[in-house]
């Protein structure tokens, strides 16, 4: 069972490679004049060693784990029996799970036929033997190449160059993840999305009034015809990212203000991180306060000046979620106010305004495109909000502003879609792609702005 | 700043000696100073209200969790009867019977088959395995009589410990009349008392709460962020060196940049759908397991590990960089030698807060199927889990009501460990900060 630990026995190799290669450079170092004639530290040939043997087993390693599956199934699609085979693609991709599946060792989808046992039979036997196969040449590529380097090191070799310049190349590699991640965030949501308005046009997605997306199991079902006008939930979004800018603005902006230019400094040491905890506490937990104190309390309220207020209503969620968004708001603008230069404030004041009316009319005109630029990421934030509103607003699409009433929004549609088993084909599961496309889109655009007239703006005062 | 402030208390003070030029004047200057006081209060009262809504909901949470850490037991006389061991697996022996068999024993008076059904209810389900370990472990109480402590049921519970009263009417109340009678009896006798959940934090989730723990999702928890620190912290530390000490002002590091910061702010529920999109569908990597959760918290994490390496990176001074430029060593000698030492701490402060994220981070791992009712413990990577804030969303969707103090319990082990981990952002920082 070589296989298994191939792993620990190419990192030993690699590290016998290293010890074996700075001990080759001193030896060759005292044949010509000591230490000094090296071209790199006796460590670098150990490097390059190491680096030399482990770097091709690796990326065998890899290669072989990606393709093995496809090999060999290939393998054994010869092996099946003749019906089996005229099955169609899909039917044909259940007998390959099954397989798959005893390969694994849950015998529960195994029903027994005797074809697939075989098969998976046939399988596991080709993975051994192929294993022992990859391992073999993994082994002698790591002896060939770390021999290979090994013969060739010698006073002239540039090892240091080489091996930084391999460093360097996985530290690009590992900077560009987040490029890939973007790519990979539109490309997923993407298709998905396509793939949805080829069966719902696009008009109707963005243009429809009526959202239902329970769709008919069967063709002649009553009452589920399933329409995906995503208006309604635009607007409940909308609502729900306003209340609770209306709860955060006034507050985080005050409260910044306060604490950078009146508060005494012992004061905004201890108030300011009482204050971020509030943006550290997860989201969930807002969730569940919103659905357990605020929106009964919301309700209660209501009824006793005999409101009609839901227990869902968005006015909880909103208001929760403008809790949370406080800080983002308030510790935002404290930095934008704080780099306004104190000069400003000077002159303000000899001119003998007061403070407030030096912080009206001259810090925060002067602050304003950062404290703007703050408040558009805090409503990419409150529009991207998940687990506030999935546990205290609703899920019927109504079309309204009224703020006692239930709402839904974007995000929570596109959990109550995809948590659970559906199929990938129905328009349902598409539809929440469909959905995650559109919030992607908003919230980039907001970001982007928003970064923007933050770096300008820091600009402007350095 | 401080001078300004001590402008205008300068400016307040002259101002009562002073004679008024014009009473016109006066006003104005009353009004300004009214306005200026004004907005001092306001700025105060801000920071009142949002620090009050802080208190309100740590106190509605403690105060709805703290009761959860215990638990009543029931005390019964169980006797381990011979007869129903015969079968040779003794852990298949009918222990229900058992714990029904005690019941009965202790009120005769109860006959009827309806009032037998709801005396059954006193007792947690659970109470037929903990019979099953004692015998495991030991089988020589076969044939025995023994007074066991046993789990009492969730409804049990909730009225001992206050959350349903006994005054409510009948209707309103999911302990009956009759079953009040035996609690109070059972509690005369001394054979009622509440311990410390021990439970609570040693078995994975259950359908009745009063068996329902939190150890399956701290583990889920613990193996997904494994594979995020694992995967983040390295990727993360080397991207921010790349960026802040190599890389040149050019198209594509801009261009790297500008995703970092966009991606710093993205939603993480997007996050959650290009996991299920590409992880899932696409790699064929196994739903709801800690490997996915791990690699989806990764990418939600790299930006805020890469944004706060590049800002510690910053703050190491040239100088140090020239210096070890100047005795020779080479580009990246430099960085791993002199400037990674340095900006280590800061780097470190950032994946800890990194980490604080995704461990209260909940829609990303929703999307990914980790919400699935799972009663085992995980024992690796791809045994399919929950992590501890789905497990919170998970109960606060429940309907018994023993599960709304539950989820204040999880919720307070949660913020215990964010707590935790933000102290030791904060310890690391005030330690190893150097002021250059």
């Amino acid at each position: 069972m070589i296989y298994s630990f191939l792993l620990l026995i190419i990192l030993l190799l690699g590290a016998s490679a290293y010890f074996l290669g700075t001990a080759r450079a001193v030896a060759v170092s005292q044949q010509t004049g000591g230490m000094r004639s090296l071209h790199s530290l006796p460590s670098h040939y150990g490097a390059l060693t190491a680096l030399g043997c482990v770097l091709p087993a690796l990326i065998i390693y890899a290669l072989w784990q990606i393709a093995e599956p496809m090999i060999l199934t290939s393998m054994i699609k010869g092996n099946l029996p003749a019906e089996m085979l005229k099955l169609s693609a899909n039917e044909f991709g259940l007998v390959l799970n099954d397989i798959r599946n005893m390969v694994a060792g849950n015998t529960l989808s195994g029903t027994g036929n005797p074809a697939v046992m075989a098969a998976a039979e046939q399988y596991i036997s080709l993975q051994t033997s192929a294993g022992r196969i990859v391992s073999m040449v993994i082994l002698v590529t790591m002896c060939v190449s770390a021999a290979t380097i090994y013969s060739r090191i010698d006073i002239h070799l540039r090892a240091r160059n080489i091996v930084e310049g391999l460093i360097k190349i996985a530290i690009i590699a590992c900077s560009a993840v987040a490029i890939f991640t973007t790519i990979g965030i539109v490309l997923s949501v993407l298709f998905e999305a396509i793939r949805f308005f080829k069966i719902i046009p696009l008009q109707d997605f963005i243009l429809g009034l009526t959202w239902s997306p329970q769709t008919a199991i069967r063709a002649d079902q009553v009452g589920s015809s399933g329409a995906f006008g995503a208006v309604p939930i635009f607007v409940g979004t909308t609502l729900i990212a306003l209340i609770a800018m209306a709860v955060a603005i006034p507050i985080g902006l005050l409260s910044a203000i306060y604490l950078s230019e009146y508060a005494h400094p012992k004061f905004r040491a201890t108030a300011k991180p009482l204050m971020e905890i509030l943006a550290g506490i997860p989201t969930v937990v807002y969730g569940f306060f919103a659905a357990l104190t605020v929106a009964p309390f919301i309700r209660d309220l209501g009824m006793s000046v005999h409101l009609d207020v839901s227990s869902e209503s968005a006015l909880a969620a909103g208001l929760v979620m403008g809790i949370m968004i406080i800080p983002f708001v308030s510790s935002l603008s404290e930095d934008v106010l704080h780099a306004v230069p104190q000069s400003l404030r000077d002159g303000s004041l000899a001119l003998g305004a007061t403070q407030f009316e030096t912080v009206k009319n001259v810090v925060v005109p002067a602050a304003l495109p950062g404290i703007v630029g703050g408040i558009l990421l805090a409503v990419s934030r409150a529009i991207g909000e998940t687990m506030i509103v999935v546990m205290a607003a609703g899920l019927s699409a109504n079309l309204t502003f009224n703020p006692l009433e239930t709402v839904t929004t974007v995000t929570v549609q596109i959990v109550t879609l995809l948590v659970g088993d559906q199929e990938f084909d129905s328009p349902k599961t598409l539809a929440a792609f469909a959905l995650g496309l559109v919030l992607f889109f908003f919230t980039l655009c907001l970001n982007i702005i928003a970064i923007r007239v933050v770096q300008k703006y820091r600009e402007q005062y350095e | 700043m401080n001078n300004s402030k001590q402008t205008v208390d300068k400016a307040a003070e002259k101002k009562k000696p002073m004679k008024p030029f014009s009473v016109h004047m006066n006003k104005d200057l009353q009004r300004r100073y009214r306005a200026e006081k004004w907005f001092q209060r306001s700025g105060i009262a801000a920071i009142v209200i949002a620090l009050s809504f802080l208190l309100v909901l740590f106190a509605s949470i403690i105060g709805s969790g703290y009761t959860a850490f215990r638990q009543t037991f029931v005390e019964l006389d169980v006797h381990f009867n011979q007869d129903l061991f015969k079968n040779e697996n003794i852990a298949a022996a009918d222990y229900p019977a058992m714990i029904k068999d005690s019941l009965r024993r202790t009120f005769p008076e109860v006959k009827e088959r309806r009032e037998l059904k709801s005396l059954y209810m006193i007792v947690s389900p659970g109470a037929a395995f903990s019979l099953q370990d004692m015998i495991k472990e030991n089988p020589r109480l076969i044939g025995t009589q023994q007074k066991v402590w046993v789990p009492a049921n969730d409804d049990v519970d909730m009225l001992v410990k206050g959350q349903m009263k006994a005054s409510e009417a009948e209707d309103n109340r999911r302990i009956k009349d009759d079953q009040l009678a035996w609690i109070e009896k059972l509690e005369k006798d001394g054979r009622l008392e509440t311990r410390f959940n021990t439970t609570f934090f040693t078995s994975g989730d259950s359908r009745e709460p009063e068996l329902a723990g939190i150890w399956g999702a701290v583990k889920g928890s613990f193996y997904s962020l494994l594979i995020t620190f694992l995967l983040s912290f390295p990727i993360g530390v080397a991207a921010a060196v790349y960026l802040e000490e190599f890389a040149p002002k050019n198209f594509w590091t801009d261009l790297i940049e500008v995703n970092i910061n966009n991606l710093a702010a993205v939603p993480s529920i997007i996050f959650g759908l290009l996991g299920l999109a590409i992880f899932i569908n696409f790699w064929g990597l196994p739903r709801s397991t800690p490997l996915v959760g791990g690699l989806v918290l990764t990418l939600m994490t790299l930006p805020v590990i890469i944004i706060a390496g590049r800002a510690s990176l910053k703050s190491v001074p040239p100088s140090i960089r020239e210096a070890a430029l100047g005795i020779g060593a080479s580009k990246m000698q430099m960085v791993t030698h002199h400037v990674l030492p340095l900006a280590m701490p800061g780097m470190l402060t950032g994946a800890i807060i990194g980490m604080a994220r995704a461990l209260g981070d909940t829609a990303p791992l929703l999307m990914i199927g980790m919400v699935a009712f799972i009663v085992d413990i995980p024992g690796g990577f791809t045994d399919a889990a929950t992590a501890l804030p789905v497990q919170i969303y998970l109960w606060a969707d429940s309907a018994e009501r023993a599960f709304t103090e539950k989820t204040s319990a999880a919720i307070i082990i949660l913020l215990v460990f964010l707590i935790c981990m933000n102290a030791a952002a904060v310890i690391l920082r005030k330690k190893f900060e150097t002021k250059w």
